[in-house]
């Protein structure tokens, strides 16, 4: 008897380290299973919205297909997981999904308790409110008495009641599980005002049935950086992520885009280009990938202005310009260390 | 040695002693998986660097509950948001219970009716309800009726009441000096009327003189009630519910996320206790009611003191589970925005902590003690209706 708990006690030790030990090493996890689990949102267009076939799009979309690049070279090795805002870190921590990108914000509190670490910065966002426009209000100021919508779980909850309380306003919280519901409440009258990032409210507001009846007030009430998240405690996977988005930026700084990617290889005589690309040396070796993970970020996915054009930018249903989104470069605040 | 060889096998061959070794085997593995389950958690929550612990419940929450029952700012505690929760949950099952049962005596004697028409129109609500998914109930109500109520602006209005998409409004009362002196006369009153009740019994059993004793009470709770305000100078103010910009301010509401929570879980859960009650009622011989009125008993009283004593005994089982099946399913609320315990705990506590573990873990222990205090009293009135047998 005593042999046998000696045993099962061994067992059960082997089994708690082989189940913690996995968790260190995400990269070799990935590549043995073939494909990156990624969670996403349930559907906010131009972010992540899955369409009629089930194929998913958006910029949150993209970081995931980014990495897929790096690592097989092949963007479509993605299998994606629809999360509410209030499941999102628990799918992460428990090992379920491999990266979030979910437009999360990054804050104090969740990079350094949660366990989770945040990559980059994908998207620069803030909090505003959207209205009818038939109520006649021009400011976020003459909100006092309103009832306001929005989902829960977010730091949206806690930036309103803030932003009430600063400005001694009173207000009615109607906070709904899920952010489709929180807008057919919207919707129906049940709440003045729904409130979430403004990329948030400009892609909700592209869903509703008369988009020009809403208007999204000019106040922007805080900061909300948003950005692929991954667990805590692997540092090359964190690096492989980082990584993924900063190449897309420096792409575009660069002038390198998805179309001259191949010629730039081909032809540039630049060596940092020629290193990026993978045409000279193994830059990709330090993160366990191959030489060509750049190239094939750029070539499948694009460079970021590429992808933000493509989702949420002016001449998408979503229409956004690209503001503080754009490179340093520009005016902007798009800003990736060199690849060297 | 051969000798203590034998005496072990007799204890073996012993079914009691063999039972008991099965058993502690038994909780060995369970408290060995359980430890290792434990200690594997804690080598995952240290790696990832996740704190634990309900330090939490002490630090202030800053997000906002649309109903709270008690005071409660963003500058309270999340231990505060969860004792919100907390009464939010409980108040929606008991006022869920209360209107099930109800609802579900009322169909269930309705189905049973010699009335064509009563009994298919209870058939078809007991149908409908019983096969249709609760969450769709809730959003039904919430989505469907009562969103369709007019615009704030466009309130229907009965006197001082509104009603709109915000919910009914309604003046509240402000309670002035004199008020402790209504609520003990009401209280006083209804230990009056016990004794009605109880003087009523005796001398009808004496000398079988019979007394209308349950009108006889209400009326002097009412009266003795009414008579105490008129004496203390009408205590009571009331504070008028006004239209402003946005909403209608001041008084009462009664929000619609409440509204159709509790609308669809007595609805729904009234429709599976109107089945119970119907086969209860079959459950009595029909000889009972056949004996009863050859006794000169009217229908009434045959119903309530012959068929219903008797037909509780079946009722009751399958009732608590009624009642604990609400309780549970009141943790739907969440999806229409109703701030039950799902809501504040699971949801926006979870995701501003993470505490995963400690959150999940505390609505687990309110809902396990919830279903285990219903199931405990629905046992003990279990025990005093059943039959007694000499």
């Amino acid at each position: 008897m005593k042999s046998n708990v000696g045993k099962f006690l061994s067992t059960a030790a082997i089994a708690a380290t082989i189940s913690t030990g996995a968790a260190a090493a995400t990269l070799d996890d990935v590549k043995a299973k073939g494909f990156i689990q990624c969670g996403v949102s349930q559907g906010v267009p131009g972010f992540s919205n899955a369409d009629d076939k089930g194929n998913w799009t958006g910029i949150d979309v993209d970081a995931c297909r980014a990495t897929a690049a790096a690592i097989f070279g092949d963007a479509q090795a993605v299998k994606f997981t629809p999360l509410s805002a209030k499941e999102r870190f628990t799918a992460l921590q428990s090992g379920e999904i491999d990266i979030l990108s979910r437009n999360t914000t990054w804050t104090y509190t969740r990079d350094t308790a949660l366990g989770l670490d945040f990559t980059a910065v994908n998207f620069y966002d803030g909090q505003g409110f959207m209205v009818r426009k038939d109520l006649g209000v021009q400011s976020a100021m003459d909100l006092d008495g309103a009832t306001v919508c929005t989902e829960q779980g977010t730091t949206t909850e806690l930036n309103m009641a803030d932003f009430f309380r600063k400005h001694e306003m009173n207000y009615v919280p109607v906070i709904v599980q899920k952010a489709d519901e929180a807008l057919a409440a919207y919707a129906t009258g049940r709440c003045d005002v729904f409130t979430t990032d403004k990329s948030g409210l400009a892609a909700h507001r592209s869903k509703l049935a008369d988009p020009s009846a809403h208007i999204i007030l000019p106040e922007t009430i805080s900061k909300e950086p948003l950005g692929p998240v991954v667990r805590h405690g692997d540092n090359q996977w964190k690096d492989i992520v980082t990584w993924a988005m900063f190449v897309q930026v420096n792409a575009e700084e660069m002038g390198i885009s998805s179309s001259n990617v191949a010629e730039i290889k081909s032809t540039s005589k630049d060596p940092g280009i020629r290193r990026l690309l993978g045409a000279e040396g193994n830059m990709g070796e330090s993160l366990g990938l191959g030489a060509d993970w750049a190239y094939n970020i750029i070539a499948e996915v694009g460079n970021y202005g590429e992808v933000f054009e493509k989702n949420v930018g002016p001449n998408t249903p979503v229409g956004l310009p690209r503001g503080i989104n754009n490179l340093w470069t520009e005016g902007g605040v798009m800003y990736a260390p060199p690849v060297r | 040695m051969s000798e203590k060889a034998n005496s072990n096998s007799s204890f073996l061959n012993d079914a009691g002693n063999r039972a008991l070794i099965f058993q502690a085997v038994l909780l060995v593995l369970v408290v060995l998986a359980g430890y290792y389950l434990f200690s594997n958690l804690q080598a995952n929550l240290d790696t990832r660097g996740i704190s634990t612990g309900f330090k939490f419940l002490n630090e202030p929450a800053g997000f906002p509950i649309l109903m709270h029952l008690i005071e409660y700012t963003e500058a309270n505690t999340y231990g505060r948001a969860f004792l919100v929760a907390l009464i939010n949950t409980f108040v929606i099952s008991i006022l869920g219970i209360i209107l099930a049962t109800i609802i579900g005596i009322v169909m269930g004697l309705a189905r049973l009716s010699n009335n064509w028409l009563v009994a298919r129109l209870a058939t078809v609500y007991i149908e409908t309800l019983r096969n249709l998914p609760l969450l769709l109930q809730m959003f039904f109500w919430y989505f469907a009726v009562l969103a369709a109520m007019p615009h704030p602006r466009n309130s229907i209005i009965f006197g001082d009441f509104f009603l709109n998409n915000r919910g009914i409004y309604s003046p509240s009362p402000n309670f002035q000096e004199g008020m402790g002196f209504v609520v003990a006369a009401f209280f006083i009153s209804i230990l009056a009327s016990f004794f009605i009740i109880r003087w009523a019994k005796q001398r009808q059993q004496k000398t079988g003189e019979w007394f209308p004793a349950y009108w006889a009470s209400l009326a002097t709770i009412v009266g003795v009630t009414l008579i105490a305000f008129v004496l203390s100078g009408f205590p009571v103010e009331f504070e008028l519910p006004n239209k402003s910009r946005f909403n209608v301010t001041g008084g009462m509401v009664l929000i619609p996320e409440f509204v159709a929570v509790l609308i669809a879980l007595s609805t729904y859960t009234g429709a599976f206790i109107a089945e119970n009650v119907r086969a209860g009622i079959l459950s009595v011989n029909w000889g009972q009611t056949e004996a009863s009125r050859s006794l000169g008993l009217s229908d009434t009283l045959t119903q309530r003191l012959i068929v219903l004593p008797q037909a509780l005994r079946v009722i009751i089982p399958p009732l608590t589970n009624q009642y604990l099946n609400l309780a549970k399913n009141s943790s739907l609320g969440g999806a229409v925005a109703y701030p039950e315990l799902v809501l504040v705990v699971m949801g926006t506590t979870l995701n501003q902590t993470g505490q995963a573990i400690e959150t999940i873990g505390l609505c687990m222990l309110v809902y396990g003690s919830l279903s285990l205090s219903i199931s405990l009293f629905m046992n003990w009135y279990n025990k005093r209706m059943a039959l007694v047998e000499r």
